[in-house]
């Protein structure tokens, strides 16, 4: 493997990490403040990406789909925390986990009936359909670096909410210490569907912005979940930090670490089993070895 | 014809009264089915109606009732009944539903299905019990291979099929180092083992095999390293979802005019050109059918489907087609007596007959035998530019059948 | 804490079982297969109702095991001979064990919502280590040719071939695992786990070294989802990746739920309840053309069970025993190390 390479696929990593950041971090604050494992939160996701792909068509334009899909997003999470979610609430894991796994089986099979099963194209805004000449052979993706950009400028903006405003003040408040907000006699019904809203709403965005880069078909919310759950446990429940942190080493273990296991393919550990076979191992041995050596992740608080 | 969308709720009903010890044992007793003359051959249908593979099922079974509803309804003198099954293309409910068709609603024939995890319990059970089986999509190698069987027949392709011709026409072309790039799955896999089997002979060399797994979709790193290596060309495995973006991919790295050719099965392209765009533009793929194909029965079959649904016909539509063909074949022969199992098995095994993709006849291991097409995307339509290989037959190593 | 069943319970028990032994006797073989698969799960959920209702653990990847044990059965099985049950069934539990002992060790370290996650991690990885490699058939599973047997040197007494014959011996499996699972809880063993989910931290300083008695419940929980994945491997002799997937995972924590955590027979009732309205939720003449999309009256159905059924079909139907811990009851009967 030459430098190149090596430097490229750094790159390709760090892009799918902040994508796999943006989707994560929702989940992370959802998790954090709220106490609630979503399952679904891959079907927002989902939404989002299927938003992008009719609202494009409608509209013309993703900026269009953007301005639109987000309210409609918020809206989604909103109706689904005061339906479902409120009641989940100082319910055990175990419940979530079930009530959120039927709300998936739900939200799939409605793509199905409103969008159909075929794979879908958005297209990219114009401005953004030429690509930059890395090498003599590749080139970069404008509007994966536009993607990047966005994510990263997202990623700055949810640290300043978190640090400098009174919202922020209250998720901290609510992720270090549940009961304190209530003390302090900050509404919780409404401090939670807030969160619980944005945090859907981040999902949605991920899935309306990665749409004309990754193309819209079923199945992708459940591509997106797992991994960002491994995301965001590596990091630390409720950590935005950690699931930033999470989402790197997840990127570049996806690029370098599987290019490493490829070159050699050609080992055989046993019968029907080369090392190239592990690359969809390692994510989850990363996640696995990480939880044994700190057990509430990178930046989680033990409890 | 008439399509009966229904199943007997008698077993699960008669189950659940029992468990619950209500005794509603009435329920248990056996759906008996005269085999006479009158009533209507039951042909169950287990296809994905849900999910990714949706739009697949859903033309397998148009073109069947089109081709039966062809018929004039009557088969050697019986009518015939679909019974459609849900598969939902997984494997673990595969087997249930395999059951519930041959031992719950006693089917005929079993048609069916697209995903070669459900094809291989599919097959398991179907072995077990002897009932016609006609595969219209799955292209698992080893059901027309070491696990072939006297009932099971396939009128799609096996997996090595698509990939062997693409594999002969790049070594013609004096093509030297060439990368291969598939979702490590069977299908994947099996498709680059033809393309290897067919690429041999040439003297070039796979200087790189990379295997993405299964269903991921992230293919950046991928592509950087194909960049890297600068092969010749490549050849893919991908469809669907993972097929739109690994070629939306390919172009916006650049690759596309990068001198590295991308070719591919020609699931590559099937389907999924509308989605892709302009990045589909110029790939050569190679398949036992295409849109374009330009023969009498194929525009006959192309205006009809389309006038009887209201779409456009596709490989799988062909597919289909073919499948109820076969049954009808079987039917004809021993004017609807379906108890007479071998005379149905010999009737479809000596059949020679126009399919709208060509030529089309089985080998001793029950997979068709037919022609592969190379085509090209040409403003988003899959053109034919020549016949890649004539009458290409499946290896089928290890079947004992003929 | 009371482990005794009551006597509605065991009466539905008794229903139960005599509707799925007269099974083969009225129902042709479809109907004979839905109740072996009743059964199987019935096993399954009875095992992760151990973790879940009597240990406080929630595993989200007990699928694994289940799924681990049939592969091992499909490895393990000649091809073109039966497998003698007598060696077979040993070499499953061992195996399965083994591998719970080992994946134990490490996530038992855990708690609460990370060990959710690092089961699932544990599960995923076992998915992919069948599903990418070549070791049984990758994605497209492997077949077990010829159905084990049970073989005292020449004389065949029990054959998986005839299909009554497995129902049979899975619902004897069934009953007797409810048993033995009974008599653990009575245990003083069993009685220590109780205490652990109430309170772990009150173990930890009454002496108790929580962390192996967490571990030993986690082994015999896997060992007990490997009896389940033998019979599911007998059925039909087919196997695939999917078995060790995180949705069969979650179906299981679906039945325990539904029947009601923690009180061991509601799992059975919860496993043949869940198979039942899957069942009934394909069928078109009842619930049209939703037959094409069932899956969203499953997900209504658990999210139904989940708002409404707080303490599942047992807790419903009257008298079941609790794992929940009336203010006495939860001091350790004895309160001194066994």
């Amino acid at each position: 493997m030459d430098l190149t390479l090596l430097l490229i696929q750094l790159l390709n990593g760090v892009q799918y990490g902040l994508l796999l950041f943006l989707i994560a971090s929702g989940l992370t604050i959802v998790f954090g403040i709220m106490g609630v494992i979503n399952l679904a939160h891959g079907s927002f996701y989902m939404v989002g990406a299927y938003l992008a792909w009719s609202l494009t068509a409608w509209t013309g334009s993703i900026f269009w789909a953007l301005l639109l899909g987000v309210p409609l997003a918020a809206m989604l999470g909103l109706l689904v925390e005061r339906l479902f979610i409120v009641h989940l609430y100082n319910r055990d894991h175990l419940q979530q986990v079930l009530l959120t796994f039927g709300l998936i089986l739900i939200f799939n099979e409605m793509q199905s009936i409103i969008w159909g099963d075929d794979p879908h194209s958005v297209p990219k805004p114009d401005f953004l359909q030429f690509s930059i000449p890395l090498t003599e052979v590749q080139s970069y993706p404008a509007y994966n670096l536009f993607l990047a950009a966005v994510c990263l400028v997202l990623a700055g903006v949810m640290y300043w909410v978190v640090q400098k405003t009174r919202l922020g003040m209250r998720i901290r408040a609510g992720s270090s210490n549940p009961e304190m907000i209530q003390a302090l006699g900050i509404n919780t019904k409404v401090l939670f569907a807030t969160v619980f809203s944005i945090g859907t709403t981040m999902a949605a965005l991920a899935g309306l912005l990665a749409a004309p880069e990754r193309s819209v078909y079923p199945g992708i919310g459940e591509q997106v979940l797992i991994i960002s759950f491994v995301v965001v446990v590596i990091g630390g429940i409720g950590s935005i930090k950690g699931a930033f942190v999470g989402a790197m080493m997840i990127g570049l273990m996806d690029s370098l670490g599987a290019t490493i296991l490829r070159a050699f393919d050609d080992v055989e550990l046993m019968s029907g089993l080369s090392v190239d076979n592990l690359t969809s191992v390692t994510v989850y041995a990363l996640m696995a070895a990480i939880l044994l050596w700190r057990p509430a992740g990178l930046y989680g608080r033990a409890h | 014809m008439s399509t009966r969308k229904t199943y007997s709720r008698r077993g699960a009903l008669g189950l659940m009264g029992a468990a619950a010890g209500v005794g509603t044992l009435a329920g248990f007793t056996p759906t008996k089915f005269a085999i006479g003359q009158q009533a209507k051959v039951r042909v169950g249908t287990l296809l994905p109606y849900s999910g990714t593979y949706a739009r697949l099922g859903e033309a397998i079974t148009n073109a069947m009732q089109m081709r039966f509803a062809q018929s004039k309804e009557m088969i050697g003198s019986r009518e015939i009944e679909l019974i459609k099954l849900d598969s939902e293309a997984a494997p673990p409910k595969a087997t249930e539903n395999t059951s519930k068709l041959i031992n719950s609603e006693k089917v005929d024939f079993l048609v069916g299905p697209v995903h070669s995890g459900v094809a291989m319990a599919m097959a398991k059970i179907a072995r077990e019990e002897g009932v016609m089986t006609i595969i219209p999509n799955a292209g698992a190698d080893q059901i027309t291979g070491p696990l072939c069987a006297p009932n099971i027949f396939r009128s799609s392709f096996s997996n090595w099929q698509p990939g062997y011709p693409m594999g002969r026409v790049l070594g013609a072309e004096g093509k030297k180092r060439v990368v291969l790039c598939y979702w490590n799955y069977g299908a994947g896999q099996q498709s680059a083992q033809g393309f290897k089997d067919g690429f041999a002979e040439s003297g070039g060399e796979i200087i790189k095999e990379i295997g993405v797994p299964f269903p991921e979709v992230e293919f950046q790193s991928v592509l950087s390293e194909i960049a890297s290596l600068k092969p010749d060309a490549v050849y893919t495995f991908f469809a669907g979802g993972g097929a739109v973006k690994f070629v939306k991919d390919w172009a916006a790295a650049g690759l596309k005019d990068s001198g590295i050719e991308l070719t591919g099965s020609g699931f590559l392209t099937e389907g999924v050109t509308e989605a892709q765009g302009a990045a589909a533009e110029g790939l050569r793929t190679t398949l036992h059918y295409a849109d374009t194909l330009d023969n009498d029965v194929n525009n006959v079959f192309r205006r009809n489907y389309k006038e009887m649904w209201g779409s456009e016909a596709d490989v799988y539509a062909v597919q289909g087609y073919d499948a109820a063909e076969m049954i009808r074949v079987a039917l004809e022969a021993t004017d609807g007596d379906t108890g007479a199992k071998d005379d149905m098995i010999k009737a479809i095994e000596n059949t020679v007959y126009d399919s709208p993709r060509g030529p089309f006849k089985l080998s001793a291991a029950h997979n068709p035998v037919q022609n592969f097409y190379l085509r090209k995307v040409v403003n988003g339509v899959n053109e034919v530019q020549s016949i890649a290989v004539e009458a290409l037959s499946d290896p089928a190593k290890g079947c004992r059948l003929g | 804490m009371t482990v005794v069943p009551r006597w509605p319970a065991l009466l539905l028990l008794a229903a139960v079982a005599i509707g799925l032994a007269l099974v083969p006797v009225f129902g042709e073989t479809y109907a004979i297969k839905v109740a072996t698969r009743m059964i199987v799960f019935a096993i399954f959920a009875m095992s992760l109702d151990l973790l879940l209702g009597y240990t406080g653990l929630v595993s989200f990847g007990h699928a694994a095991f289940f799924g681990l044990a049939a592969y091992t059965l499909q490895i393990y099985s000649p091809e073109y001979e039966a497998v003698n049950i007598a060696l077979a069934l040993p070499v499953v539990i061992g195996v399965t064990a083994f591998v719970g002992a080992l994946i134990g060790a490490l996530v038992v370290r855990t708690s609460g919502i990370y060990f959710i996650m690092v089961t699932l991690a544990f599960a995923q990885m076992m998915f992919y280590f069948f599903h990418d490699s070549q070791i049984a058939g990758g994605s497209d599973g492997a077949y077990i040719w010829v159905k084990p047997v049970l073989a005292v040197g020449e004389t065949i007494l029990i054959d998986f071939e005839d299909r009554a014959t497995l129902l049979w011996f899975a619902l004897g499996l069934m009953l007797a695992v409810y048993g033995l699972l009974i008599m653990l809880l009575r245990s003083p063993f069993g009685q220590v786990i109780q205490g652990i989910k109430v309170n772990e931290h009150r173990m930890r300083a009454l002496g108790y070294d929580t962390y192996r008695y967490k571990l030993v419940s986690y082994v015999i929980s896997a060992a007990v989802a490997s009896l389940a994945g033998f019979v599911y491997a007998c059925i039909d002799g087919y196997i695939s990746p999917e078995l060790l997937g995180w949705k069969e995972s979650g179906i299981g924590l679906a039945m325990v739920i539904l029947g009601g955590m923690g009180t061991l027979f509601g799992p059975i009732v919860g496993a043949v309840a869940f198979i039942g309205v899957e069942e009934l939720a394909r069928e078109r003449e009842l619930v049209g053309f939703l037959a094409d999309h069932f899956q969203i009256i499953m997900g209504c159905f658990v999210i139904a069970v989940v708002l409404m059924l707080r303490n599942g079909l047992a807790g419903s139907l009257g008298g079941a025993p609790r794992a929940k811990p009336d203010p006495v009851e939860t001091e350790v009967p004895g309160g001194e190390k066994p």
